[in-house]
């Protein structure tokens, strides 16, 4: 991969020398060769496992257990670096660590291209690099962490053993899991405090004469000032640079639709065709729909009309569903007659859209239900619209009222409310599915508002028809990536996704 | 000392005799340019002044004293703030292209105001201020004086009485000015203990290990509590008043008869702390921490009035911190009446005018001015400062230099 302008030579170019610390500040750029498919593979992967970093990162406790545990299944099973020593034995029909390293290295520097692009995209990346590098410096062996720093020349000036021991009491004071012995044994470390901002904001250190004293084991929080600046700087020259790259016909469609890229199941397939039945729906609404669903769905029963942009939220989230063509222009009908539509008019206008939705017009494209992140963020609800997120596009009095009338805790939908306000609307759609079924974990991470469906379904029959159906689909994608030569189904569900990220922004 | 009273409506005529003879207009320049080491300092830094009938003009800069002196003499501002540096200059911001006009740096500042301690003082409520509560003020810039300077090494703090009902501060060190806002809003997050609003009873939580910076604070509270609280408050005086410090303690421990200031056994972790925690509570600095985040927040200038006190924002002598009385602070209508006492030297005074030119004499006139008024040891304090600040700044080039070994 050639960036203009960063080209530098590599000095000692065996294996080993390149990636040989599971763990990098990402300064140079990959300056091999790769494959398109690797290429979009890679970053695909790397996205996964940062919107997991992000997902953890709300929903539990950072670095508890259950965060440990989670985050360090999706590393593996995406088959990113651990902390394994880089000649540990290949696992058989595994990658090797190397490999593991370079697929790190170089996901990291094809997101950059996709992030760098506006100030929320950098933020959002960041944080998750951030947060992902936090774990993994955490999860070093102490003889690993120092040997990063050293690689990677960050001087930190340590404490002298006469300044350590006059400081001893102040320093056990001021820092948490610290101990005499540990003072005596381990290092401590003299930043100017402008370097250790986290640890000052909330007094979790000891400041003399400008300086922070930080002890070894919270060397985490300096080295991550670092790396935040360094990536901040990084996406800084991307952007600059990115005119040059998006320039290139085989990337430009793949770069620009990474940041809003859906990397989950589609349900595009229709499955349980015709095993809803339309008298079904009122209920199912009730109990089985997300929130923008429900919405639209009272919304189209009340006023007997929904405009386009609802038509086609909700036309293709009953599609996903399982509803027939059959069926749903039956049920468009039914409803829009109710109002000021007559049956003729219906014909002639609506039931073309309808049928398009179905694939059955024009283009023949079979338009896929859509996820979350095209509803969250493509074409914003305006006055007399019900489509969208509520979580993303209700005004928070609104949506605290929706939730109270739905039988929502007082303090259930404070939950929600807290996410909503840290914009994490996906999550707080999750609490609101974890709420109104009355289990603690949904069990799921929430990005399509069909999946909420099925999972409710799931949920409310025992697991029994569909889960199935559930199991198969999500085999397929959780095995994307555990090959090096891409086989047929790898290539094929990758370039699925891509197809459908351009059939996101491909309204009728 | 007669203050000579005070009425706003004489602001008009006073305010120009102010600016035109007392206000320390050299010392101010002098205090802004930084010794002359960053190129349009004091061109680039803005000032915001209230006019009469409380108009308020933002954005004005001045290329010199001179010009600084002419414009105040013009606008007569009834209210002086100082703002941020920024990249051009402020009165031509509008001609800038639109984001490349930044503040860039500016005096790490901190704002102490007696309103915020409503809830725990008894003596006065809002605007007021007397002897007994003006304690708080002083324990307040003890701890944080302390912090600022042990903690985190600035070493030129200026210190200013608000003119009604408070103090604040301004870092005025070259690494502090040159602080990001993640950094101020920190330092000010590190010096903050009271936590909550009106919802909040419980404002101090102290646990375990019990951070140097908080042992620091409590010692200085502690010389002053018995006397602040018990004394002068009163705080155990009256029924109502002692159910506001029984609401503070944590509640399993209710039901124990309490004696406050005895020994009292630990009956468990969580009640080690409660004693210090309402110490903390009543008499712990309460800053605003919107004030100090902000590069390009304004805040009132030192020498400005206040113009519902007529008190003259001036620099407190931490030396003389225990005797400092907001009460005996000059007020415009003062130091305006002691301009005008005839004065036994003035014979000298016209030879020597000949001599020397315009603003020469003027300047000179007006030094010897402000010496007659109340005004001179205020200016005092703020010559030593600016003093300390100029050897500091020789020290620092002295090193500089020999360490490119420049002789």
């Amino acid at each position: 991969m050639q960036f203009p302008g960063r080209r530098k030579k590599l000095i000692g170019s065996s294996q080993n020398d390149l990636y040989d610390h599971c763990l990098q500040f990402y300064g140079q750029p990959p300056l091999e060769n790769i494959s398109l498919t690797e290429f979009e593979t890679f970053a695909v992967e790397r996205l996964k496992l940062l919107k997991t970093v992000e997902n953890l990162g709300v929903s539990c406790v950072k670095n508890s257990e259950q965060y440990t545990k989670k985050l360090d299944a999706e590393i593996s099973s995406l088959n990113f670096p651990q902390k394994a020593e880089l000649s540990e034995q290949k696992v058989q029909g595994g990658i090797s660590e190397y490999e593991k390293r370079r697929k790190d290295h170089i996901s990291h520097f094809i997101l950059r291209l996709a992030y760098c692009q506006t100030e929320d995209l950098r933020r959002w990346f960041i944080q998750q690099e951030m947060d992902l590098f936090r774990y993994r410096f955490n999860d070093l062996h102490s003889k690993h962490k120092t040997d990063f720093l050293h690689k990677n020349n960050l001087k930190y000036e340590t404490v002298s053993a006469e300044e350590k021991k006059s400081l001893q009491d102040k320093l056990i004071a001021s820092s948490y899991g610290l101990s005499g012995t540990k003072v005596e044994e381990h290092d401590v470390y003299k930043v100017p405090f402008q370097d250790a901002l986290d640890l000052v904001r909330t007094r979790k250190v000891y400041l003399l004469a400008g300086n922070a004293y930080i002890p070894h084991h919270e060397i985490v929080t300096i080295v991550l000032n670092d790396f935040r600046t360094r990536l901040s700087k990084a996406l800084a020259m991307t952007a600059r640079s990115l005119p040059a790259v998006q320039s290139d016909e085989r990337l430009q469609p793949l770069l620009s639709h990474l940041s809003h890229a859906y990397v989950g199941q589609d349900y595009s397939i229709q499955k349980n065709i015709g095993k809803i039945s339309l008298e079904q729906i009122d209920a199912l609404s009730g109990k089985s729909f997300p929130l923008c669903m429900r919405h639209l769905h009272k919304a189209l029963r009340e006023n007997h009309h929904l405009r386009h942009g609802g038509r086609m939220q909700y036309g293709l989230f009953l599609k996903g569903i399982g509803l027939s063509l059959e069926q749903a222009l039956q049920f468009w009908r039914s409803e829009f007659v109710k109002g000021k539509v007559d049956a003729d008019k219906f014909d002639k206008a609506y039931a073309y859209s309808v049928r398009h939705m179905f694939g059955k017009e024009g283009k023949r494209t079979d338009y896929t239900p859509y996820s979350c992140m095209k509803v969250i963020l493509s074409n914003p609800p305006s006055q007399g619209d019900y489509h969208g997120c509520p979580f993303r596009h209700s005004d928070p009095e609104l949506l605290k009222q929706k939730l109270q009338n739905y039988k929502v805790s007082p303090s259930g939908t404070n939950q929600i409310l807290e996410l909503v306000k840290g914009m994490h609307y996906q999550l707080a759609c999750q609490k609101y599915f974890e709420l109104t079924h009355n289990v603690e974990d949904a069990g799921f991470s929430l990005n399509h508002p069909n999946q909420y469906f099925t999972e409710s379904q799931k949920l409310l029959s025992g697991g029994r028809d569909i889960k199935k159906e559930v199991d198969m689909s999500q085999r397929s994608q959780e095995n994307p990536a555990s090959v090096t030569r891409p086989s047929q189904a790898n290539s094929k569900q990758a370039h699925e996704e891509m197809g459908d990220l351009d059939s996101f922004f491909q309204d009728e | 000392m007669p203050t000579s009273d005070y009425d706003p409506a004489c602001l008009p005529d006073l305010l120009p005799l102010y600016y035109r003879r007392l206000f320390p207009f050299s010392q101010y320049y002098r205090w802004l340019s930084y010794g002359g080491v960053s190129k349009n300092y004091f061109q680039n830094r803005e000032f915001s002044f209230t006019l009469k009938d409380d108009i308020y003009v933002r954005y004005q800069s001045f290329t010199t004293q001179n010009e600084l002196e002419k414009e105040m003499q013009k606008m007569v501002p009834y209210k002086i703030d100082i703002g941020a540096v920024y990249s051009h200059r402020p009165s031509q911001h509008n001609a800038v292209k639109s984001g490349t006009f930044q503040a860039l740096e500016k005096e790490l500042v901190f704002d102490i105001d007696m309103t915020d301690y409503d809830d725990v003082r008894r003596c006065c409520s809002a605007a007021d201020i007397c002897s007994k509560c003006w304690t708080l003020m002083t324990i307040a810039i003890r701890i944080l004086d302390r912090a600022l300077r042990e903690d985190f090494g600035f070493h030129h703090l200026l210190w200013v009485y608000s003119g009604r009902r408070g103090v604040h501060c301004w870092v005025c060190d070259d690494a502090a000015r040159k602080l990001s806002v993640a950094a101020r809003s920190a330092v000010a997050e590190y010096l903050s203990l009271i936590k909550g609003g009106e919802e909040t009873v419980r404002k101090v939580v102290l646990s375990d290990p019990i951070h140097p910076f908080i042992n620091h604070s409590l010692s200085v509270v502690e010389r002053y509590f018995c006397q602040y609280a018990i004394v002068e408050q009163d705080i155990l005086g009256s029924k109502e008043s002692v159910d506001k410090v029984l609401a503070l303690l944590p509640e399993d421990i209710l039901s124990f008869p309490v004696v406050l200031g005895a020994q009292l056994t630990v009956i468990s972790l969580s009640l080690t702390y409660f004693d210090k925690e309402i110490m903390l509570q009543y008499c712990y600095p309460r800053l605003d921490v919107n004030v100090s985040k902000g590069v390009n927040h304004l805040l009132k200038s030192p020498f400005s009035i206040h113009p519902k006190t007529g008190r003259i924002s001036v620099p407190i002598d931490l030396k003389e911190l225990n005797t400092f009385d907001p009460f005996e602070v000059p007020t415009i209508s003062l130091i305006c009446e002691e301009l005008e006492r005839p004065r036994a030297d003035e014979a000298e005074d016209d030879d020597v005018k000949d001599k020397e030119n315009e603003q020469e004499a003027g300047e000179r006139r007006r030094i010897r001015d402000y010496k007659r008024t109340s005004l001179a040891k205020y200016v005092k304090v703020f010559d030593r400062f600016l003093e300390a600040m100029a050897r500091s700044r020789k020290g620092e080039m002295l090193q500089k230099s020999d360490l490119q070994k420049d002789f």
